[in-house]
């Protein structure tokens, strides 16, 4: 199975290389909210706390626009069928999920390169639990918007509905990991850190979990 | 590879497809799905090939004397259908290593172009194949189904969009199938149903 979801990410891979549709509307996207967030603070004084949550506004919404891509590509294109005639469900899951992993990283990387670039008052004084945070988030990210982006692939409205229904579903995530990011920018000591950590790790285990356990409902029919 | 078929029925949002439908397809035996336009002949196709859910009924399959599972159905079934899509921003060369690789298959280039000679196709294009007429998509779906060398092979309207060569070519196919496999057609097209040692008509519920 391992193997077959390896080869699936492959495929996402190539066919992304090779169509950019997701890689650039994200990188526009990013560039473009992050420009906007500069003309809106010009002069202003803001605060960590503050430049926190804009990070994990930009990081949420670049997720929004890109991730649900991994199924709704293979609907659009109605390769659906090919799919789901070479591979078993668990495979393709795991597939896309570590397809929408690596995305989602590479994508955090870029926003956060440019956030710290951009924004002189968004200073990291724990960088050990900023990325700790960051990987703990996008791998959150990526393994929710997976089984959401299955959910809504077949559906008039997927546009809407993927926020939609990512939000409520993402919300602890972003709880925690905006707390988690606060401490790491205001130098509190690690341990303050550590239950929205575990709120992090357990997510991860409980959406992985369930995602595994729904895919094969979703894929089928 | 023996297909048994018990009282198949199929609901869409409550509207009757087809209801109790039984048949046993058996090793070496190239069967026929008849029916009029709108019948379900396809829906049908879809069930046996594990792709939808029956509303009501059983699906076996027994290979060598072992039963297959509906999740390792994959693995010994090849479809062909005109509703088929395969991955048009890839070309033919890099569609056959794309489902090779997720297959698990070790294939060679050499082995994809006797595929690609074998269902009639150029071996040289390396253009994506969304520049490929519908006739040549249709034979690129017949090296889909035919690549991991699958004891039953499905067809829906297998010679849709294909010339005079390019159907005796799926029937070349069809008459390979009788000596290691199993064949099931959907179809109206009286050269398809001549291809069948035996049919069976869906009448719509």
């Amino acid at each position: 199975m391992i193997r077959q979801a390896i080869a699936v990410f492959y495929k996402d891979l190539a066919s992304e290389l090779r169509t950019r549709y997701a890689i650039n509307a994200l990188l526009m996207f990013v560039v473009v909210t992050l420009a906007v967030i500069m003309f809106a603070l010009a002069g202003e004084t803001m605060t960590p706390g503050a430049l926190t949550g804009m990070l994990w506004v930009v990081m949420f919404f670049a997720a929004m626009s890109g991730l649900s891509r991994s199924f709704v590509a293979e609907e659009e294109r109605g390769t659906t069928m090919t799919l789901q005639l070479l591979a078993k469900p668990m495979a393709v899951y795991l597939g896309k999920l570590i397809f929408n992993l690596v995305l989602v990283m590479a994508l955090n990387l870029f926003i956060i390169a440019l956030f710290l670039l951009t924004m002189d008052q968004f200073v990291v004084h724990q960088f050990g639990l900023f990325w700790l945070v960051m990987l703990l988030g996008s791998l959150g990210i990526a393994s929710a918007t997976t089984i959401i982006a299955a959910i809504i692939a077949k559906a008039n409205t997927k546009g809407t509905l993927f926020p939609v229904l990512s939000f409520p579903v993402l919300l602890p995530l972003l709880m925690a990991g905006i707390n988690a990011t606060k401490i790491a920018v205001e130098d509190v000591r690690w341990d303050a850190a550590w239950p929205d950590l575990q709120l992090l790790g357990s997510y991860i285990v409980v959406i992985t979990t369930v995602s595994f356990l729904l895919f094969d409902f979703v894929w089928k029919d | 590879m023996r297909v048994v078929a018990e009282h198949v029925s199929k609901k869409f949002n409550r509207r009757p497809i087809f209801k109790d439908i039984s048949f046993t397809v058996e090793p070496g035996e190239v069967f026929g799905i008849t029916g009029r336009n709108g019948s379900g002949k396809s829906t049908l196709l879809r069930i046996v090939g594990g792709l939808l859910t029956p509303t009501g009924g059983t699906l076996r399959y027994h290979n060598d004397g072992s039963e297959v599972t509906h999740e390792n159905l994959h693995r010994v079934m090849g479809y062909v259908a005109p509703y088929l899509t395969l991955y048009e921003e890839f070309s033919a060369e890099e569609n056959i290593a794309l489902y090779a690789r997720i297959r698990g298959l070790t294939h060679t280039r050499r082995d994809a172009q006797e595929l690609l000679e074998r269902v009639g196709l150029p071996v040289d294009r390396t253009d994506p194949i969304r520049a490929f007429s519908s006739g040549m998509k249709q034979r690129m779906r017949l090296v889909f189904a035919i690549l991991h060398k699958p004891p039953l092979l499905l067809l829906d309207e297998p010679i849709s969009n294909l010339d005079a060569q390019g159907m005796n070519t799926v029937y070349g196919i069809v008459a390979d199938f009788r000596t290691h496999g199993t064949v099931i057609i959907a179809t109206n097209d009286a050269e398809d149903i001549a291809q069948c040692d035996r049919t069976i008509s869906v009448e719509a519920a």
